[in-house]
């Protein structure tokens, strides 16, 4: 195990973690009679890439769901920044700084790549009805102001070339992209990634794998993600959860993880005899 | 040739936001302005402003209201008629009760009313959606009709059950009553239609549009990435309540001058603007235009070609009308989905490449 402590720990990269930023504290979800996460707690750090792993089925993307709102746990509290959380709506959750991607792309087909990633900037845009309708002061101000921290995702991402575009009209991979923008440019504390490269070539999942530690890198944004790409995770990733049938069965650095009898057990089965 | 936007660069985020980004468009845009304000009211007469003008103005009104409930923010509404009579008898109230305040200040007033008004019926609109939603505002088209006719405080007591407009002015010209001069009735409503067409694009192109569309493109990711379901869809039906009130003053007070609300504001108007939007485009201020401009003038069209040039009888010529516009409509639809507006899109599009296929 890493030396940990209250401060965080440096990765084998040299990468400094800071202290804890969100606490998930023996977390329960059912669903009527269905356990789909039983007793989890696990804390995500200042600017770690974390990554839950897990067979289907585990409760992964329930989890994120928890995290991001969506879903309210019968047991269990949410710490984030040193606070607990009360019960929150999603969009409350949002406008705390936790953005996310969806492992079904979730944007809006009928509005330009552009409009998509600037409904990322809800929580920075607060001009009222009347500003907005004469499109004087402040909402023009904002509008500008916006568009410009836009332009820099956009960048960033390399899809200056779509966007004025209809999301509707994109290739899949393209989508990814356009939806992994739409969450940076909230300027999130935590980014929540659903499954980033499900469904995509080698190439696909390389490059997006560069954009995720560019983004971790550059903006020190804390990244948690659920991947089923193997490869891509112990690569990726500073710690990983591991989840089976609702329950953790292991919780390190990808080294340690790999070597877990129980998490080896859940992936490659076990004989019985 | 000379529509296209090479050689003319932006270079501030305003001007490539613009409503209109090539030149010739806005300079279009500019002449049909001068138009309308400036050559028009000079040259019309009593005819064209009641049979073409007004109703043209008034439907865009309330198309634009509509498609930014429909259009833009996907809740359907069969509620428009109801409505629209809310906005009318708003007005005919207030300029009963306040003769001293100017009737342009009513008609606002009388869109605010019908806004608050829209905003409860839309309440609904938080639980259930689509074909449920537009059941919900079946509702209130019957229940207003209905209170319209049956609360004798709503029409001043009248023996007839109707309501009309009482004569206003302002700065001396009559704008309402027997005395109205064609040009300033199509003034009137010219403003309020230009007001709304700037008002709804400027939303629509600002934050308040992007979280309508992303509500109506898909609820839960928008809620997920900071949308406020309860304030956006209410804020649409505001801001859709306060356009079709307007609009259903304008028609009241300015248009017909007497009103008897299950003629004039019944099921019907609420269908005639709904196909208004859906013809002329969803989700397009231009399309509001183009749709109310169809439905309006494609009647008067044919009734002067089929009985003035061709001089067929009358009722024959009105039977045969109504079913050209019918299978026009179906024609359209069929071959364009996506309404009037997109028809305009693709030609813009073609026409910037032009002479060039591609």
């Amino acid at each position: 195990m890493k030396d940990m402590d209250a401060e965080g720990y440096t990765t084998e990269d040299g990468r400094k973690i800071g202290g804890v930023l969100m606490e998930m504290r023996n977390i329960t979800l059912r669903f009527g009679g269905v356990v789909a996460i039983e007793d989890i707690s696990f804390d995500i750090r200042e600017g770690e890439i974390r990554a839950i792993i897990g067979p289907n089925g585990a409760g992964k993307s329930s989890m994120l769901n928890v995290i991001s709102g969506f879903y309210n746990p019968q047991e269990g509290e949410v710490w984030y920044k040193g606070a607990k959380r009360p019960h929150m709506k999603p969009y409350q959750v949002a406008q705390q700084g936790i953005a996310r991607t969806f492992q079904n792309i979730a944007l809006f087909e009928g509005m330009t790549v552009l409009d998509n990633v600037m409904t990322g900037r809800i929580r920075q845009m607060s001009a009222g009805m009347f500003a907005q309708a004469l499109w004087k002061g402040r909402a023009e101000a904002e509008e500008t102001e916006n568009r410009a921290a836009v332009e820099k995702v956009i960048d960033f991402l390399e899809i200056q070339h779509i966007r004025k575009t209809p999301v509707g009209r994109l290739p899949y991979g393209l989508k990814k992209r356009v939806e992994l923008a739409r969450a940076l440019a909230a300027e999130p504390s935590i980014l929540l990634l659903d499954e980033p490269m499900a469904g995509m070539n080698v190439e696909e999942k390389e490059d997006m794998s560069r954009f995720i530690l560019d983004v971790n890198d550059e903006f020190g944004t804390t990244i948690a993600l659920i991947e089923h790409d193997m490869g891509v995770v112990m690569d990726l990733s500073d710690r990983v959860v591991v989840m089976d049938y609702g329950k953790k069965i292991g919780d390190g650095s990808p080294d340690e993880v790999r070597k877990n009898q129980a998490v080896i057990d859940a992936y490659l089965g076990v004989a019985h005899d | 040739m000379f529509y296209r936007e090479a050689g003319d660069f932006k270079t501030s985020y305003t001007d490539d936001s613009q409503t209109f980004p090539i030149k010739f468009d806005r300079y279009r845009y500019y002449a049909v302005l001068v138009a309308a304000f400036a050559v028009v009211p000079l040259v019309i007469d009593d005819y064209w402003v009641n049979a073409v003008f007004l109703p043209f103005l008034i439907y865009a009104i309330a198309a634009i209201g509509l498609n930014i409930l429909v259009g833009y923010c996907g809740q359907v509404s069969l509620g428009t008629g109801g409505f629209m009579a809310v906005g009318a008898y708003a007005v005919y109230k207030l300029m009963t009760s306040f003769p001293e305040v100017s009737i342009f200040f009513h008609v606002i007033l009388a869109g605010g009313i019908t806004a608050a008004v829209c905003v409860l019926f839309g309440l609904p609109s938080l639980r259930i959606k689509g074909f449920y939603l537009a059941v919900a505002t079946l509702a209130a088209q019957f229940f207003l009709v209905w209170l319209f006719n049956r609360v004798p405080w709503f029409y001043n007591y009248s023996a007839s059950g109707q309501i009309s407009a009482p004569e206003r002015t302002i700065a001396g010209v009559p704008i309402t009553g027997a005395e109205t001069a064609p040009w300033a009735a199509y003034l009137f409503c010219l403003v309020f239609v230009t007001a709304s067409a700037l008002i709804a694009r400027n939303l629509t192109r600002g934050m308040a549009g992007r979280k309508w569309m992303a509500i109506r493109d898909m609820d839960i990711a928008a809620e997920i990435i900071g949308v406020n379901p309860l304030k956006a869809k209410l804020s649409a039906f505001a801001v859709s309540g306060f356009f079709v009130g307007i609009s259903g003053a304008l028609f009241f007070a300015v248009y017909l001058g007497a009103v008897e609300v299950g003629e004039a504001f019944g099921i019907n108007k609420s269908f005639l603007v709904l196909f208004m939007v859906i013809i002329g485009g969803l989700g397009s201020i231009f399309g509001s235009f183009a749709g109310a401009a169809f439905l309006v003038l494609l009647p008067v069209l044919l009734k002067n070609t089929l009985v003035g040039t061709l001089g067929w009888p009358t009722d024959l010529a009105a039977h045969l009308e109504l079913m050209i516009v019918g299978s026009l409509i179906i024609v359209f639809l069929v071959a364009e989905p996506h309404g009037l507006a997109q028809l305009w899109r693709v030609a813009k599009e073609k026409l910037r490449l032009w002479p060039f296929p591609h």
